[in-house]
């Protein structure tokens, strides 16, 4: 197909950026090229530290810290931005090229009121001036972004928002003064699904009403793909691959492109099977006869929350919850934030006591046993959390963070807890030299597999994993899903896998039990529920998957 | 849809030249020295030069402290003649005399025994409550918080200086070093508890200390041997910091009349005493006034100079 | 917001007993003749002394003795001095030039802090941040009687800008030195904490949305980084007049400024004990209100305090 001459809105060619340190000069980004015509939504996808964020603020000239472009050119129409000084880049910023940051809580003055922020952008980009025509416009902009009320919101605090309200907030400034590009980076990823879609759907909306191009920044292939007609794929500070964004899921060439869409959970994929065994789920009934390791029944948590100074009400956390693990299987509990999936955890291993309704491990109900059992109990449940910077302890290295259970639970002598420590950094694979080093030395892929070394000390049949794989890049996370499944089904264990990523729940777990604000909406398995879901609520979350519609790689290939 | 070189705007599908290496996802990488908060605090601190001149001046006060006699042969009261009154400098006396007669620079280094016996004392005193009543509150939280938080409180509202103010003048006869140890240590302590308990809260949420009491450790067990050490390091600052205020604090003491007692060796009774005769004889009142300055200034930078080794933005950054 | 004035007002109340008690606890519960220890090495009038254990009731038991003292301040009976003034009528007379002091030094703190903090913090790691910084590191190791003595002889006596005592005229001409002095040592920790939060707070993220809106530095950073860079020093300056107080007391006594400060001072020395509790309990109670004070001004500054959801 040939190309229509068009010109380009934005042109980056050979762009170098360098930040400088102590230890001198580096480079993070090498040689980047890329156009964006006028009207497009094209998306730059990376996992964490390949130089997307950098670029995006390489083009608005806000790169963090020390960060200077180095080489190469940034040209707006005839203009390179790499020559501006930052007094001229402000009359870019704003009116040429919005920009949508990522976490809105941070990134919205906590002093000042909405409306205040929203004025001030109108103010400095001369779409309105005195005092009544400002106030007007910036209602405007409000009422556009989807916020109900945009009146009486002006007046309000940033912290009286939710998320969704924030980002809706800022991405109404972002596009104030009808900027020609607007540069969204990860605008939806600190945010709930559901939200998640009605927000970009909304902002697709307001870009094809007004015409603007978007430079979206994802970490996420499938958003990219949904949203975008060209994707960038970046590693490293490089562009690896770019083209149309179906030619590049369905077609990838390059070697990390393929790995990245191999390793993308969607709800194409398929269970990830440990190498070992087949172990197909298709029903329930195949489960029913594997004897339960973990059954919950009607578990209930009420908490007291304190409204104004003296009055507290009680909140219902928790609602009835009823589920059954099989040994050896996975059960997702997935839900949004608010849905309780994370105290149901936190109940199961004993951390919090449920103001009703009962735990049960091999049929043995654990709110009656004493002291010294529940000490034992402990051995037979771990826990593995979410974040990997948190979850151990810096002033301990790796090696005694392994071995602490063994030393709480007085197994063996000295000897044989190092043999255990060897025997779990293999099955973990780690190297052994890691023993005596810390936790800062280590990424986070690195530090989750030492925390689930730890959780498998003491040979535990239950492990409780609480977003493990969340805060992990693409490719990291399938990893350790893999690691996971071979361990699963090399030891015996069952998992209950806590998650607010459905398609992670398709590749990680034979049963699914879906959340909302307590209660339990559906359970099945994973391919009951993914092919044929009953209630509302978990249509509109298998809906909200970035990228549901759209055939991956590999996927594509083997005739689904 | 191959590598096309002349298209790398990807308007149509551009790929790069692969690399020769095989993609290994997430590999291990360590440098060869190990890397813990500890050891890199050290070895950003060793190669910093006003690390090494505060240790010094801190050495040698220190020293002074202990073996008075390493540098100065005179006695400090015994050789005072009223007819040296406010001398200047002559032989065997360097910084000449105060307004009683007594050597300058013997009652400055015998002065240095006070100010740090009591600066030390007075501060682990404080750091030590400090530690214990900000450790517990944080960590055991609910009623036990309420009550140690509302003690800190109130000993918080009294300045420390007026309340020792206050207690050596009621134990007027009774003045003597761990009087003036506990009068100070014992009301400052409350901000050290403040720090303290911030900090527990802090190390409180993180994970591995859940980890810790899903494993069945007991909550007092989990305190002693995974919420403390993290709160060591800005313990650690504190102290230093302290010391520096706890040595200004024995000098104001002193200087107000209400210190260990006017026979006493004290840069702030020097000061006191040579107030008098500050038209005449500055000197006398300038000398200990720099060496109290001076190593209170080295506690202080080397308070700073840890605080910044130790924090884990700057690792990030280095 | 109501619900935050509530709360902090009855905070106030056990701390207020608290504090009150502690003081009359370490005079009073202790071992030994109160009356006779508070005199120190002097011998005392046996009038004063029958007087002064009426006065504190001590035939009674300790509690009793604490509730009179305390119903006695409500009154407005703050009790007499050693000399027998009531102390009512000294601070009548020292409270306004002591206030006077205060204004003066609080406003040459603030003012140098806020704009040289900022500055510094702007031009970070250049000389002018350096130059500041070390400064500052040198005021805040100079314990502030050192300060006052260098200042009263280089100043005052040597290159005569000042006069190098106060005395009896005080107006607000006369209170130059002292207030500087004063300001200076308070100055110190205030810049270095006001530049370490225009620091943190120029890496926050809406510094960078608002550039991103298109704002200059002349908009960005007075009006998304000063108020929110504030905040920090305006909570710590209530901790800090603590120090003023201990400040005041010291330069009062060496500049002979006829404040509150000169009396305790002069108290001290003297070693009166019952005017010393006297007036550190006033000064205690000052310090409590001051500290209450600006808990609920920082109400007014940080929005998320006022409007809980």
């Amino acid at each position: 197909m040939s190309e229509t001459a068009r010109e380009p809105l934005l042109s980056v060619r050979d762009l170098r950026v360098a930040f400088e340190s102590q230890s001198g000069s580096r480079e993070v980004l090498h040689d980047v090229n890329f156009d964006i015509f006028p009207g497009e939504t094209i998306a730059i996808v990376g996992e964490s530290g390949s130089g997307k964020s950098t670029t995006a603020s390489a083009i608005i000239q806000l790169l963090p810290g020390t960060g200077h472009v180095t080489a190469g050119s940034i040209m707006l129409g005839d203009d390179d931005l790499t020559l501006r000084n930052q007094a001229q880049m402000a009359n870019i910023r704003g009116r040429e090229i919005g920009y949508v940051p990522q976490d809105p809580m941070s990134n919205l003055n906590p002093v000042w009121s909405i409306g205040f922020q929203v004025k001030e952008a109108v103010r400095a980009n001369g779409i309105a001036s005195g005092k009544k025509e400002i106030e007007a416009r910036a209602i405007e902009v409000l009422k556009q972004a989807g916020l109900a009320d945009a009146e009486k919101r002006m007046h309000q605090y940033p912290h009286q928002f939710s998320g969704g309200m924030r980002q809706r907030a800022l991405i109404g400034i972002g596009l104030a003064a009808d900027p020609k590009l607007l540069i969204a980076d990860e605008p939806t990823s600190a945010l709930d699904v559901t939200v998640q879609r009605v927000i970009l759907d909304h902002m697709a909306k307001l870009t094809r009403e007004k015409g603007t191009s978007v430079l979206l920044i994802t970490h996420d292939l499938g958003l990219a793909a949904e949203r975008a007609e060209r994707i960038i794929v970046m590693k490293d500070g490089e562009i690896v691959e770019s083209g149309p964004s179906r030619l590049i899921l369905e077609n990838p060439q390059h070697p990390y492109t393929q790995r990245l869409v191999a390793a993308a959970p969607s709800i194409a994929s398929q269970r990830i099977q440990a190498v070992v065994e087949d172990r197909g789920v298709q029903s329930l009934a195949d489960v029913a006869d594997a004897a339960p390791t973990l059954r919950v029944r009607e578990l209930t948590k009420d908490y007291k929350i304190r409204q104004g100074s003296f009055r507290s009400e009680p909140f219902r956390a928790v609602d009835a919850v009823s589920f059954e693990i099989p040994r050896g299987k996975t059960l997702a509990l997935v839900g949004e934030s608010g849905s309780g999936k994370s105290t149901v955890a936190k109940m199961v291993l004993k951390l919090e006591d449920p103001t009703s309704g009962s735990i049960e491990v091999d049929g043995v109900d654990v709110a009656g046993l004493s002291r010294k059992e529940t000490f034992a109990l402990r051995r037979r449940m771990q826990p593995v959390f979410q974040d990997p910077y948190g979850s151990l302890d810096p002033m301990r290295n790796i090696g005694n963070t392994i071995a602490e259970p063994l030393e709480i639970h007085k197994v063996g002598d000295a000897a044989s807890r190092r043999a255990r420590v060897t025997e779990l950094l293999d099955q973990v694979s780690l190297p052994q030299s890691l023993a005596s080093r810390y936790a800062n030395e280590l990424s986070g892929g690195q530090r989750q597999r030492v925390a689930i070394a730890r959780a498998l000390a003491l040979k535990p049949d239950i492990v409780v994993l609480d977003e493990a794989v969340s805060a992990l890049d693409v490719l990291v996370q399938d990893q350790i899903l893999k690691l996971l499944a071979d361990l699963q089904s090399e030891l015996g264990l069952t998992y209950l896998f806590i998650t607010h990523d459905l398609a992670v729940v398709r590749v990680a777990a034979d049963l699914v039990c879906v959340m909302e604000r307590g209660k339990v909406v559906e359970q099945g398995t994973v391919d009951e529920i993914f092919a044929n879901p009953t209630e509302q609520y978990t249509r509109r979350l298998l809906d909200a998957i970035p990228g549901a519609s759209i055939p991956l790689g590999g996927a594509a290939a083997a005739g689904l | 849809m191959s590598s096309d070189l002349n298209d790398p705007t990807g308007v149509n599908h551009y790929v790069a030249p692969a690399a020769t290496t095989t993609l290994v996802v997430d590999a291990v990488r360590v440098d060869e020295k190990p890397s813990n908060l500890w050891s890199d605090a050290w070895r950003d601190l060793r190669r910093r030069p006003v690390f090494w001149v505060s240790l010094l001046v801190v050495a040698i006060v220190l020293l002074m402290a202990i073996w008075p006699t390493l540098f100065t042969q005179v006695a400090p009261n015994n050789g005072c003649e009223l007819s040296n009154s406010n001398g200047g400098p002559s032989d065997g006396h360097p910084l000449g005399f105060t307004f009683l007669g007594c050597d300058v620079w013997s009652r400055m280094v015998w002065g240095a025994r006070t100010s740090l016996t009591v600066g030390l004392l007075a501060t682990i005193i404080g750091t030590v409550i400090g530690l214990i009543m900000g450790a517990f509150a944080g960590f055991y939280g609910g009623w036990l918080d309420s009550l140690l938080s509302r003690i800190g409180d109130i000993f918080f509202s009294i300045p420390y200086i007026l309340a020792a103010i206050v207690v050596m003048s009621v134990f007027s006869t009774n003045r003597n070093v761990f009087t003036l140890a506990f009068a100070i240590g014992g009301f400052a302590w409350a901000s050290t508890a403040r720090v303290v308990r911030a900090e527990v809260l802090r190390v409180r949420q993180a994970d591995f200390v859940t980890a810790s009491r899903a494993l069945g450790k007991s909550r007092f067990g989990t305190l002693i041997s995974h919420v403390i050490p993290n709160a060591i390091a800005p313990l650690l600052v504190i102290t230093t910091i302290s010391l520096a205020a706890a040595i200004v604090a024995e000098a104001t003491l002193a200087f107000l009349g209400v210190g260990l007692g006017s026979d006493v060796m004290s840069w702030g009774n020097d000061i006191a005493q040579a107030q008098q005769s500050l038209r005449v004889a500055p000197m006398a009142l300038i000398y200990p006034s720099i060496i109290l300055t001076v190593t209170v200034l080295a506690f202080i930078l080397l308070g700073e100079l840890i605080r910044d080794a130790l924090d884990p933005r700057a690792r990030a950054r280095r | 917001m109501f619900g935050y004035i509530l709360r902090r007002l009855l905070q106030v109340i056990p701390v207020f007993f608290g504090a009150t008690l502690l003081i009359y606890f370490m005079v009073f519960a202790l071992p030994g003749d109160p009356i006779i220890a508070l005199f120190g090495d002097k011998t005392p009038n046996p009038a004063v002394v029958e007087q002064l254990r009426a006065q504190y009731h001590l035939d009674q038991p300790f509690i009793v003795q604490y509730f009179y003292y305390i119903t006695g301040i409500f009154q407005g009976n703050l009790g007499s001095t050693f000399s027998g003034q009531s102390v009512n009528d000294v601070l009548a007379r020292t409270l306004p030039v002591t206030a006077r002091l205060a204004v003066m030094a609080i406003a040459i703190e603030f003012t140098l802090a806020i704009i040289i903090g900022t500055v510094s913090a702007l031009r970070k790691g250049k000389l002018f941040d350096n130059t500041m910084l070390i400064i500052a590191l040198i005021f805040v190791a100079l314990p502030i009687f050192v300060l006052s003595f260098l200042a009263q002889y280089f100043l005052a006596i040597q290159w005569g800008w000042f006069k190098p005592t106060v005395g009896a005229q005080n107006d607000w001409g006369d209170l130059w030195l002292p207030a500087i002095v004063l300001g200076l040592s308070l100055y110190a920790t205030s810049m270095r904490l006001m530049r370490s939060s225009v620091i943190d707070t120029l890496n926050q993220d809406w510094v960078r949305t608002a550039y991103s809106k298109g704002l200059t530095r002349s908009r960005v950073v007075p009006v998304h980084v000063l108020r929110n860079s504030l905040i920090p020093v305006i909570t710590n300056s209530a901790t800090n007049f603590g120090v003023l107080l201990v400040g005041a007391t010291v330069t009062e006594g060496i500049f002979n400024v006829p404040g509150v400060g000169n009396t305790l001072f002069h108290a001290v020395q003297k070693h009166e004990g019952p005017t010393v509790v006297s007036f550190v309990t006033v000064f205690v109670i000052i310090y409590v209100l001051v500290n209450l004070v600006v808990d609920l001004l920082y109400g007014l500054l940080d929005p998320r305090i006022r409007y809980v959801k």
